[in-house]
């Protein structure tokens, strides 16, 4: 009788190899949402067609994203510009050159803070609230209603806001320097009593039109897409539960954070390297 | 349908909103009227020592500002910086126009200072300005100032001036030579401003590489 092989020892991973086939797990599901990821943003943008011959939709969203934005925009602006002109003075007052805050004011809300904050903001305040109504009509399985009457979700839901937030970002930094500006000239000229020809004829001075105003609108539109698409992404991809689309709309908020500052760095190396 | 309205009532707003703090951000902090959109060329300008000069200083005359420097290089046969300036191109200079550099207040930004010459003939697009000065360096100053100080302390007869009558001199009187010579030679200039310009430059050259 030939004598039987003993039956496979069942594959009982030790403790470490356990760890370390955990991470590869980890690993190689983030990759896999990244791509998923990359794969769903270039179907919005085959899917955007349509949303921009219904413009209706997108005006929708604008309204939604931008114009219910500009408060606290605008405040946030005018307040981090105050607090840009009483800190600068200070610094500046130590060097004599007060005469200088226009500059400072405006470089800093030009270049960085107005694309930067407003981003951040707008991340809070609008990014949030999509990736809630994306991942909440996704629970209540209205996207799939949806296909079930042939109208594709990505063209009628996701195409719509992500063109209203790309629209809307630049817009809002652009209003979010503005009033920073305001708020530097509130408190340097008005409070503080500098002269007001010099606030702004050093401001002309120093701001470049294509190199510092541009080049803002340009990082504005980048945070834009990157916000926007992290949050119709997170929607679309929460798990249907309520407790799905409430982890999907931290992720949302924590990731465009995350990953505004990263471009941020990226992109102030790109644009301002050397000047 | 009514609802509809006002929200592109809303949205209209917002857009006007938005570009009109473009506009105000264009227009008022950062002046508009600056040369990144005119027409510009570009001239060339060599020099010993350009001090702090920066990419995207300003280029004035006359205290007006009309163009910025594009690009600094170092050229390795001459050992001589290489700076490159773009000016609107509303403003034609003549070909004996010397170029500066100056700072503005005592500590300032450097800035490149052109000095308009009288030849009738005008740059074209990439020319070199020949007649240059170097920047002022503190350091070079302040040396001269103290060796001159050690100078003075001396007695009358072992005074080493004689030897060489330029270092014996204050850096404002140095300074009052250079701008007289300066002008005599812009004066020698309007007859024979490229060919002779052309000789200090090349013998400046040669001097570089030996």
């Amino acid at each position: 009788m030939p004598v039987a092989s003993p039956p496979p020892k069942p594959d009982v991973p030790g403790p470490v190899r356990a760890r370390v086939e955990g991470l590869g797990e980890w690993a190689l599901l983030k990759l896999e949402r990244l791509g998923f990821a990359a794969r769903f943003f270039l179907a919005i943008l085959r899917f955007s067609g349509l949303g921009i011959r219904r413009f209706g939709l997108v005006m929708r969203e604008i309204h939604f994203a931008g114009v219910l934005s500009l408060v606290i925009i605008g405040v946030s602006g005018l307040f981090v510009g105050m607090v840009l002109g009483l800190q600068g003075y200070e610094t500046l007052v130590r060097y004599g050159s007060a005469e200088a805050l226009g500059t400072l004011v405006a470089l800093s809300l030009v270049r960085e803070l107005g694309p930067v904050v407003s981003a951040l903001l707008f991340a809070s305040r609008a990014g949030s609230a999509m990736t809630a109504e994306i991942g909440l009509m996704k629970a209540t399985e209205q996207l799939a209603a949806m296909e079930m009457m042939a109208v594709e979700p990505l063209a009628r839901v996701v195409a719509p806001r992500f063109w209203g937030g790309v629209i809307s970002m630049p817009l809002l930094a652009a209003i979010f320097s503005a009033c920073g500006i305001l708020g530097g000239y509130l408190i340097g000229v008005v409070t503080i009593g500098l002269d007001a020809g010099a606030y702004w004829s050093q401001m002309q001075a120093a701001v470049d039109f294509r190199d510092d105003v541009l080049n803002g609108v340009i990082k504005s539109f980048v945070f834009g897409v990157a916000v926007t698409w992290i949050a119709v992404f997170e929607g679309y991809d929460a798990a249907p539960t309520a407790e799905g689309v409430s982890r999907a709309t931290t992720r949302t908020v924590v990731t465009s954070a995350l990953v505004i500052l990263a471009l941020d760095v990226l992109l102030t190396a790109l644009m301002f390297r050397g000047t | 349908m009514n609802r509809n309205r006002m929200l592109d009532l809303w949205v209209g707003l917002f857009v006007i909103i938005g570009i009109g703090a473009l506009a105000f951000l264009a227009l008022r902090a950062a002046n508009a009227s600056n040369f990144s959109s005119e027409p510009t060329y570009t001239l060339e300008a060599r020099f010993d020592n350009i001090g702090s000069l920066k990419v995207r200083a300003p280029v004035r005359s006359a205290g007006v500002m009309v163009g910025r420097v594009s690009a600094i290089g170092f050229d390795a046969e001459t050992y001589e910086a290489v700076v490159s300036f773009n000016i609107s191109a509303r403003y034609p200079f003549p070909k004996d126009t010397s170029a500066k550099i100056l700072t503005a207040g005592l500590l300032g930004e450097q800035y490149l200072g052109l000095t308009a010459g009288g030849d009738a003939v005008m740059f074209k697009a990439g020319d070199t300005v020949r007649l240059t000065q170097s920047a002022v360096v503190l350091e070079n100053l302040i040396g001269q100032f103290l060796y001159n100080k050690a100078a003075e302390g001396k007695p009358a007869d072992a005074k080493p001036a004689d030897a060489n009558p330029g270092e014996g001199k204050s850096a404002g009187e140095k300074a009052d030579d250079a701008k007289v010579t300066d002008s005599k030679a812009a004066e020698s200039k309007t007859t024979d401003s490229t060919a002779k310009g052309g000789k200090t430059r090349a013998a400046k050259g040669a001097e570089g590489s030996q």
